[in-house]
């Protein structure tokens, strides 16, 4: 399982890859934005994209969306790991097809139980 | 004859008026044109003093009835000059005040300093003196203490994860003694394990404790931070407060000068579009439209057939 952790501050994507660790995933790699999320990519066969919403250059949800538009990516599954707590923002990313929506400061227990739902839901 | 204007006019500018006026006409006498014109910019400047403690609606009312004398009088002239001294006490107000509060806004960022604790951190303070600077150097110290004890969690660990498993290891062997299920060689190469495992131990414990009292010490960023923030904060009050004064201060030059102005258009109302930029973490969790738990968000996906 090759995941990409995209997340603008180096200590929070450290925090998501430790946790990751815990859970048994170790083939983890990291970007600091959309922009250099989406060459990442494109380039490699990710299974799985962890994201922050609020980044500089391009944002969580514009790669999000970037990604569901993609005729060979569309299908990978997205977390959104964000500090964004407002309804409308929830209800717009569930819209562009986010399959799980944790918000910030989260616990390593929240981000397995959405981590294991997805690929639940995935493999069943 | 009197000056009907003597009773306005302060006893200092009288002072002024008799002590100026012989030294004026001797100067006057003796062809100094220079001397006198200084003489008299300065009893114009005394002149002037008196109306800088008085209101402008004081002023207001006062040269309002002068001026309406003046044009009974049919002294058209005089009625102008009037009008002409109204119009730059105004624009005195105006000067004076926008003065006060760019000198008030400029001594607030001067003096915006931080008491540094003597010993570490004072140099680096003491180079800033932007706030953009301070905030900076806040992110930079939170940074590092999580850089800090990241490093320190990673390292511990595996040494506990080693701890586990090793003790895991022998407690199978244990029990195989405790069971009397060991033959005598087996029983001397535990010993020899316990004895490797109890040095593993009292190392590793070590490392585990030392570590943690690291990490306990990474929190120390707080205390400077906190300052940081607080001496911000009372910025922004400080820029705030003088930005109202200064709003209160232009409506009153509005008020007297009697221009109206349109107030802004009321943003209309709606679903606001939501932005692709995100808009950072929501302090209030009571507030309208954020989710207050994790929780919520979970119910709030379920509903949306998640």
């Amino acid at each position: 399982m090759k995941i990409l952790v995209v997340d603008d501050f180096s200590t929070m994507r450290r925090i998501v890859k430790n946790l990751l660790r815990d859970l048994g995933f170790s083939n983890t790699h990291e970007a600091d934005d959309g922009s250099s999320a989406w060459p990442m990519l494109q380039s490699s066969d990710f299974d799985f994209v962890v994201t922050d919403w609020n980044m500089p250059g391009m944002t969580g949800i514009e790669l999000l969306k970037k990604i569901r538009s993609d005729e060979r990516l569309k299908s990978i599954p997205v977390l959104m790991v964000t500090a964004e707590a407002k309804r409308d923002q929830i209800v717009a990313a569930a819209q562009a097809g986010v399959n799980g929506y944790v918000v910030k400061p989260f616990t390593a227990a929240a981000l397995k139980e959405k981590i294991d739902k997805i690929f639940e839901r995935v493999d069943g | 004859m009197a000056d009907p204007d003597n009773k306005k006019l302060s006893p200092e500018f009288l002072d002024a008026l008799k002590d100026m006026v012989p030294a004026l006409l001797e100067q006057v006498q003796h062809e100094n044109m220079d001397e006198a014109v200084a003489i008299l910019a300065k009893l114009q400047q005394a002149r002037t003093e008196h109306y800088a403690g008085t209101t402008f609606a004081d002023l207001l009312k006062e040269k309002a009835a002068e001026l309406h004398q003046r044009i009974e009088a049919g002294e058209t002239e005089s009625a102008l000059e009037t009008l002409q001294e109204l119009q730059d006490a105004r624009d005195r107000g105006l000067y004076q005040e926008v003065g006060r509060l760019t000198r008030a806004l400029h001594s607030a960022i001067t003096n915006f300093h931080i008491d540094a604790k003597p010993g570490e951190g004072v140099q680096e303070l003491s180079e800033m003196s932007e706030a953009t600077d301070r905030l900076g150097y806040v992110v930079t110290l939170t940074e590092k203490a999580a850089n800090t004890t990241l490093d320190l969690v990673e390292e511990s660990m595996p040494v506990a994860g080693a701890m586990k498993e090793e003790s895991a290891r022998l407690k199978s062997e244990w029990k195989r003694l405790v069971d009397r299920d060991m033959s005598a060689e087996e029983f001397r190469s535990l010993y020899w394990h316990l004895d490797g495992f109890f040095t593993l131990l009292n190392d590793q414990s070590e490392t585990l404790y030392n570590n943690l009292s690291s990490i306990l010490l990474a929190q120390d960023f707080q205390d400077l931070t906190g300052q940081v923030i607080n001496k911000v904060t009372s910025l922004v009050k400080e820029v705030e407060a003088s930005l109202v004064d200064l709003v209160f201060m232009a409506s009153q030059v509005d008020e007297i000068t009697g221009i109206v102005r349109e107030g802004p258009e009321v943003a209309a109302e709606g679903v606001a579009e939501v932005s692709d930029k995100g808009e950072g973490p929501q302090i209030n969790a009571n507030a309208e439209g954020v989710v207050s738990s994790q929780d919520d968000v979970d119910d709030l996906l379920s509903s949306l057939g998640f």
